[in-house]
């Protein structure tokens, strides 16, 4: 299997499949949210602990999905740890943009940082969603909604 | 005589396509549809190109040419299933579309509050939701039978759960996600031992051996032309004559009258009376060919054929370390469901895809099953008699090359 720049199983990404960070339940947490994907059947259960100034303090996730979601739902974890919550909504859009090739991360000023491996996924459109699960329901639970589905 | 593949593979013209970045396609998803020869292609191509008109009404020569040809088509389907006559069999828009139709016509207006419908764990969601639909407007009850840990339903308790309550049992013919044949024929006798009427869901059986309805004495049977290399949007309900007799219609509209007036309106006769409005003419004819094609194959080739690939596959399968495969029945169609150690479904899908391989993850409409399993979904490569035992190789070692990528 040929690795090229549009190659989705970058090596970064099986890495975090295999050893997820911030894997564990967190309690006690301010938000949290259940996500779902009807397509696979996958779910995962993101934490955060938000200070009362808006500070993401602690971002934890828990589920069982494919690599991509796995990969995505760590490396958000990472991201969006020590940031306002209207920087992880900020970036939620960046990342949405993205998936979805709204977004050239060539071209276009971003702060996506690492997480531009996920660039390749638009020739996919089947695994998109696997990739904006863990960011839904991120923003699902700062926005006080107890469960999330993929549409 | 042995089927002559290479033959039979170039009356699939959609074999030659290619699948992602160029690559050589392999078709296994032939659980979810198959592949139209051009025998097919060219019947609904002939229909639009020569025949194009509405059926059953016309006086005009295109109408009388096309209402022929959609007629040999439902005799067709009359001598596939042995049907008794063409009262018997509907022509529907697929295999759910029929069991909707013997929901609300035949379970709604018929059970009462305590009736039992029995199915069992391995049906498809289109065999499970349409009967959770007539409970909430009857108050019967849905009773499972279970399956045992190679898939098969464990007959003794299919037949602990059958009662004088019991009015309808609705059961799969072959699973689409476990490959499961289920013996259907005792099943129907134990059936009508207690008085219930068997509604058997072909979907998938249908083209893996031929059904006789008069011999298994089911009272309903349904399918899809598309998984039987026929056209999608077509599908067919047989019932015996004196149940469809006695059920109301299931859409009003034209055709399915005989008179209409804002007093009282008279339906048509069997089968007209369930074929409302304007029908999928190009599809009917086209599954009509598609019978034509299949039968002129020859049922007995086909079915030592999709035996050898079964028990070829079957040995490969179990030869991949740290896999499982979901479905190891006696009696099985080549349809393997697996899951592997420490990769999802999806990755294997994805990652079988970029090799050009066509494969189904996820639960395949049967989530009773993953459930039955522990399991959330998994990789499913379905063949049927065009695919072939190089095929198979090649995919055992783009699967190889999978499992590494998450070594």
């Amino acid at each position: 299997m040929s690795v090229h720049s549009e190659e989705l199983y970058q090596q970064v990404i099986l890495e975090h499949n295999r050893r997820p960070k911030n894997y564990v339940k967190l309690e006690p947490c301010t938000h949290h949210s259940e996500g779902y994907n009807p397509l696979c059947g996958d779910h995962l259960d993101v934490y955060l602990r938000v200070s009362p100034r808006g500070v993401i303090e602690e971002v934890t996730f828990l589920g069982d999905g494919c690599a991509i979601s796995k990969a995505s739902a760590s490396m958000m974890t990472a991201s969006i740890k020590g940031k306002t919550v209207d920087e992880a909504r900020h970036l939620f859009d960046e990342f949405h943009h993205l998936l979805t090739k709204e977004l050239d991360p060539e071209k276009d000023a971003h702060s996506l940082g690492k997480l531009t491996v996920f660039s390749g996924i638009w020739k996919y459109p089947s695994r998109v969603k696997c990739a904006v699960l863990a960011w839904r329901t991120m923003k699902g639970a700062l926005d006080e909604e107890k469960t999330v589905a993929t549409e | 005589m042995a089927l002559d593949i290479e033959k039979v593979r170039k009356d699939f013209p959609n074999l030659a396509a290619r699948g992602r970045d160029d690559k050589p396609l392999i078709y296994f998803d032939n659980a979810a549809t198959t592949f139209k020869p051009c025998q097919v292609i060219s019947q609904t191509h002939h229909h639009y190109c020569h025949r194009t008109s509405n059926i059953h009404r016309g006086v005009h020569y295109l109408s009388e040419e096309a209402t022929a040809e959609y007629e040999a088509a439902r005799d067709k389907v009359r001598r596939l299933l042995n049907a008794k006559s063409l009262s018997e069999v509907v022509f529907t828009k697929g295999a759910t579309e029929s069991l909707n139709l013997l929901a609300q016509s035949y379970a709604r207006p018929f059970l009462k509050p305590g009736d039992e419908i029995l199915l069992s764990t391995m049906e498809h969601h289109a065999n499970i939701v349409p009967w959770q639909m007539v409970r909430e407007m009857t108050g019967c009850v849905i009773k499972v039978a279970p399956i045992n840990d190679r898939g098969e339903i464990i007959l003794e308790e299919y037949r602990k759960l059958l009662s004088s309550r019991t009015k309808i049992v609705s059961i799969v013919h072959v699973s689409n996600s476990l490959g499961t044949v289920n013996p259907v024929k005792g099943m129907i006798r134990d059936a009508h031992a207690v008085g219930a009427v068997f509604v058997l869901d072909s979907a998938q059986g249908i083209s893996h051996e031929p059904i006789d309805v008069q011999d298994l004495d089911v009272d309903f049977c349904v399918f899809s032309g598309h998984k039987l290399y026929g056209p999608t949007g077509v599908g067919v309900l047989y019932g015996k004559e004196h149940l469809l007799d006695s059920m109301p219609p299931y859409q009003g509209g034209g055709d399915m009258i005989l008179s209409v007036t804002f007093e009282k309106t008279i339906y048509n006769r069997l089968p007209h009376k369930f074929e409302a409005g304007t029908p999928n003419v190009a599809g009917v004819i086209g599954l009509g060919a598609s019978i034509d094609y299949v039968t002129g194959l020859g049922w007995a080739d086909i079915i030592v054929y999709k035996k050898e690939l079964c028990t070829y596959g079957t040995k490969l399968f179990e030869g991949v370390d740290g896999l499982k495969l979901i479905g190891t029945a006696a009696d099985k169609a080549p349809i393997f469901s697996f899951v592997l150690e420490n990769v999802h479904p999806h990755d294997v899908g994805t990652l079988l895809d970029r090799e050009g391989i066509a494969i189904r993850t996820g639960h395949h409409c049967t989530q009773p099953v993953m459930k039955r399993f522990g399991i959330p979904a998994t990789s499913r490569a379905s063949l049927t008699f065009y695919n072939t035992k190089e095929e198979l190789d090649i995919f055992m070692r783009a699967l190889r090359k999978v499992i590494g990528v998450f070594r």
